[in-house]
């Protein structure tokens, strides 16, 4: 069985728990671990984290708190894609923001290139340890696609084996 | 509707600031949870901060984010940060980040 779906929405930090509540509800119906739920919720929150405050540079989303220095909204969005076959999640999440110079330092753990917003450097670190596979495709000026795998269940591991 | 943090989270104990940390931690809402931390640390001078995660049952990177700040805020003057109410999935993450080397888990 193949199943596909295709999320596209507002590069603001408000869509961050859509994002990932959406792909953990396509995914339901495989009966995943609890943990297999949290591993999936907290790679997807990253990787849309970073299109949004990273690609886009949209660090405070719609709110409506206060106007602060840096709140101004950049028009942007953020693609999800997944594809589930056979027990294997396909994720990529995509945007067309600005891109990354040197993907390879941006995975080092503890890299930040935004250290005031007091965030750990640790996005690509847990997409890395949560998932089973990552690959990110970035340029500058380019956007970024961040594609990541994950096997769900007895059924994504046999598969895998063969 | 999931419930979101609000001052009433915030409360000052002695020498230790609690933090009832709220359902999901995200990246959306860790900048409301930083800003009043560090005001009531100054205000107060309070020492210790005890992160409480009884209510969450999400956490990404901006977690750690939020609790190494405090950390390098307080360790300084001799302060600690510790947690409670610590599942089985807020420990996994301590552990890939590392910040089980900074931070106590307490048993409640």
């Amino acid at each position: 069985m193949k199943n596909e779906m295709e999320l596209i929405f507002d590069a603001v930090s408000d869509n961050e728990s859509f994002a990932r509540v959406a792909v953990a509800a396509f995914i339901t119906h495989l009966n995943p671990t609890v943990e297999e739920m949290a591993d999936i919720k907290t790679a997807v929150s990253e990787a849309v984290t970073n299109a949004i405050i990273h690609g886009y540079e949209n660090l405070y989303g719609y709110g409506g708190k206060k106007l602060r220095e840096g709140g101004e909204i950049h028009p942007g969005k953020v693609r999800i894609h997944c594809i589930l076959n056979k027990g294997i999640l396909h994720i990529e999440v995509s945007d067309r923001g600005k891109g990354i110079e040197n993907v390879e330092q941006a995975m080092e753990p503890l890299f930040t290139t935004k250290p005031e917003l007091e965030r750990s450097g640790m996005g690509f670190a847990f997409m890395e340890a949560f998932m089973d596979d990552l690959e990110v495709e970035s340029g500058p000026g380019e956007g970024t696609t961040v594609r990541m795998v994950k096997k769900i269940g007895i059924d994504g591991w046999i598969d895998c084996e063969e | 509707m999931m419930e979101q943090i609000t001052m009433g989270d915030f409360q000052v104990i002695d020498n230790c600031l609690m933090i009832r940390l709220p359902e999901e931690i995200d990246h959306h809402g860790a900048g409301f949870i930083c800003e009043n931390a560090d005001r009531i640390l100054m205000r107060d001078e309070v020492q210790n901060v005890v992160f409480d995660f009884e209510k969450t049952r999400f956490m990404d990177s901006s977690g750690i984010g939020i609790i190494m700040g405090r950390y390098r805020k307080i360790t300084c003057f001799g302060g600690r940060v510790y947690a409670i109410h610590v599942d089985k999935q807020i420990q996994r993450i301590f552990n890939v980040s590392g910040l089980n080397k900074i931070v106590e888990v307490l048993e409640v």
